[in-house]
């Protein structure tokens, strides 16, 4: 899996700018239903204009996390601050911030006008601005022509833009989403998330998005929040998320992803030396890890980065080097994934482009072949 | 083979459906007919006391017979003349619907308690509503008796407090019949209530609130006009029955509660005149048929505003 991150980079990064003040600080939020904490002691900070994704499996405590930020939860310990102002005891109709709701929450009995003119009228607008600001809305999510209808004659896409819609025609700070894509099948939901990345970006409101899918998140967010078990295990942009996991978790997580068990043998400024007994030759990475010598680590090396070929690879110093036998093919047509038994005993995943034609490939079953990767590919994981 | 199953099968269905509908047309649509037919009779002393509404007539001299069809409407015509009938109908309505409205303002809320209660705690909930169906009706309406008559339970704890001197009986009043019909028929509020209540999503009360909206608001905006089939069921559960109740008002309420039941027990057993009760019994039914359509008219849309 290689998705790239759409997003193109510009200046210095909020969360990398000192000066800037979080629109969103999270500070030490722990929440507890009964014996089971949900979200264990987080902390993060979300700039303004930032696309955040929160990215977990069920339970990790995301959608938990979300509904404290919109006031429908308390946090049993910590404290959330919306641009500067504590949201302890301010109730969900007073905070700055829309939420779109997982199974949409359009109100059944209103038609698609109404629903998004609801919030407006609640803060008491003029009706010519409501009736103006919904028309304007209704066209940026195209559902112009379904302002009369009532939610059950829309289909999902169209209710999902409805409630999109809703939520940001108050013009909120901050948005948050909850699966906002999970209901929708893979074509729209890939359309649709090019269609909120463009709409974000032209209102350069705040949205904090909670899903599960992790090529969502990849392709939408300028930043991840890997969540697991209620405690944040890693938070980065998509591709420190995905080249540079922290731990076993986020790299499992993220992808799919090899695993080797090794000694360090050689830690240098510039490199690491380390002795895979699993993957039956020396892993060779360009980066330092401050471990004790000796220690052992795991080395992920993700599939797309390891080369196969027949015939063993040129200036081969048996680093990042070894051999194995095709067990299994799977050809997905842009890419194909090989399962390689090593001599090891260990089964290493390699996915490759098909440049060629399926029937004219070199490689096919129960070929031995050598596998080899960059001294960039690995990364020492030390969580 | 298969095509002997399927015509079992057929007819098996169609013994289904006809089943009920062999139990209405016998036990409903028969007895209806009867009594709209003794409606357009007259009353004579007989047995039956009515005159025949059909009848042959043998002319001996021509040696023919023939067929006569005596059709009186002077029944209904009665019903619209004497002011007995219009206050009593009016009174009856009157009644119906404070009832109505207290159960409605009773009930509501208790619905609404029950429907967002804990989901294990629901079904006890409800079953204590349902409960005092276990008894007897009439035992139940004793037990008021007992309750709001002069030296009763009232009564005496009015005369303990100090806030009557007085002996104070509510038995034999209006307020007493009230308080007995919206007793006995408040279950049938609570229930179609709780239905819709329980089945209304939660979220959309959270997305009211998170566009702004404060509790009050979210309620009248949302959460009533949502709940709105379960308010007509049980408005309908409980105005219709009320309308024709007779033992309540018999036995709680005094001699000047003037309610149709009472006219109708009054013109069968007291008068004996069967053509006139049994025009009141009609012209009830049709005052009652029109808000049994207008609410299948509004459930059949809900059902389709559903698809």
């Amino acid at each position: 899996m290689a998705v790239q991150p759409i997003r193109k980079p510009t200046r210095l990064e909020p969360w990398q700018d000192p000066g800037q003040k979080p629109y969103v600080r999270i500070e030490k939020v722990t929440k507890t239903f009964g014996d089971f904490v949900a979200v264990d002691e987080v902390s993060l900070s979300i700039y303004r204009g930032e696309f955040f994704a929160l990215l977990g499996g069920s339970g990790s405590g995301k959608t938990t996390l979300l509904r404290m930020l919109a006031g429908f939860e308390t946090p049993t310990e910590g404290k959330i601050f919306i641009d500067g102002v504590d949201m302890a005891g301010i109730p969900p109709y007073e905070r700055p911030v829309n939420m779109m709701f997982q199974s949409y929450a359009l109100f059944p009995h209103m038609s698609v006008e109404q629903n998004v003119a609801f919030g407006l009228k609640q803060d008491g607008v003029a009706k010519a601005e409501i009736a103006e600001r919904v028309g304007a809305m209704l066209d940026l999510v195209q559902l112009g022509k379904f302002a009369k209808r009532k939610p059950h004659q829309l289909s999902g896409g169209q209710r999902q833009r409805v409630a999109l819609a809703r939520s940001l025609v108050k013009r909120p700070k901050l948005l948050l989403l909850d699966e906002p894509l999970g209901a929708l099948d893979k074509r729209l939901r890939e359309q649709t998330q090019f269609e909120l990345v463009n709409i974000q970006e032209k209102l350069g409101v705040t949205f904090i998005v909670v899903t599960h899918d992790q090529e969502e998140a990849m392709t939408m967010s300028s930043r991840i929040a890997v969540m697991n078990h209620g405690v944040i295990a890693q938070t980065g942009t998509p591709t420190e998320i995905y080249e540079y996991p922290q731990s076993r978790f986020v790299a499992e997580f993220i992808g799919s992803v090899n695993m080797f068990e090794g000694r360090v043998v050689e830690d240098q400024a510039d490199h690491v030396l380390i002795r895979s007994e699993d993957a039956g030759c020396d892993l060779y990475i360009n980066h330092a890890v401050s471990v004790p010598s000796n220690a052992t680590v795991a080395v992920a090396v993700r599939p797309e980065k390891i080369a196969l070929s027949k015939e063993p690879p040129a200036n081969a110093d048996g680093r990042n080097v070894t051999g194995g036998i095709v067990r299994e093919i799977a050809y997905l047509g842009d890419v194909s994934i090989y399962l390689v038994e090593l001599k090891t005993g260990k089964t290493v995943r390699v996915t490759a482009p098909n440049v060629v034609r399926r029937t004219e490939m070199p490689i096919t079953w129960d070929d031995e072949v050598y596998l080899s990767w960059r001294p960039f590919a690995g990364v020492v994981l030390t969580q | 083979m298969i095509d002997l199953l399927r015509r079992i099968g057929l007819w098996g269905r169609g013994v289904v459906v006809a089943i009920p509908y062999l139990w209405l047309l016998l036990f409903f649509l028969v007895p209806f007919l009867i009594v709209f037919g003794i409606s357009l009779s007259e009353a004579m002393l007989a047995q039956p006391p009515y005159a025949p509404l059909v009848d042959w007539l043998v002319d001996e001299d021509a040696g023919t017979t023939k067929l006569q069809i005596l059709l009186n409407l002077s029944n209904y015509l009665r019903l619209g003349g004497d002011d007995l009938y219009i206050l009593a109908y009016l009174n009856s309505v009157k009644i119906a619907l404070v009832t109505t409205v207290c159960c409605l303002l009773l009930g509501y809320p208790m619905a609404y308690a029950i429907a967002r209660a804990e989901p294990a705690k629901r079904g006890p909930l409800m079953m204590l509503v349902i409960l005092p169906f276990w008894t007897s009706f009439l035992i139940r309406i004793y037990a008021w008796i007992g309750i709001l008559k002069a030296n009763g339970v009232v009564d005496n704890l009015l005369q303990w407090t100090g806030l009557t001197t007085e002996p104070f009986e509510l038995l034999y009043s209006d307020w007493a019949v009230y308080i007995g019909m919206t007793y006995c028929y408040l279950p049938f509020m609570v229930l179609p209530l709780y239905a819709t209540l329980e089945k209304l999503d939660p979220t959309l009360l959270e997305a009211a609130a998170d566009l702004g909206c404060r509790p009050w608001k979210a309620f009248l905006t949302v959460t009533l006009p949502l709940s709105l089939p379960g308010i007509i069921a049980g408005s309908l559960l409980v105005f219709i029955p009320s309308v024709g109740e007779f033992v309540t008002p018999e036995l709680l309420g005094g001699p000047d509660t003037l309610m149709i039941g009472r006219v109708l027990w009054n013109e069968f057993f007291a008068n004996r005149d069967w053509p006139v009760a049994s025009a009141v019994a009609i012209a009830l039914l049709l005052f009652l048929v029109v808000p049994i359509m207008v609410f299948q008219h509004v459930q059949g849309r809900q059902t389709e505003a559903g698809r």
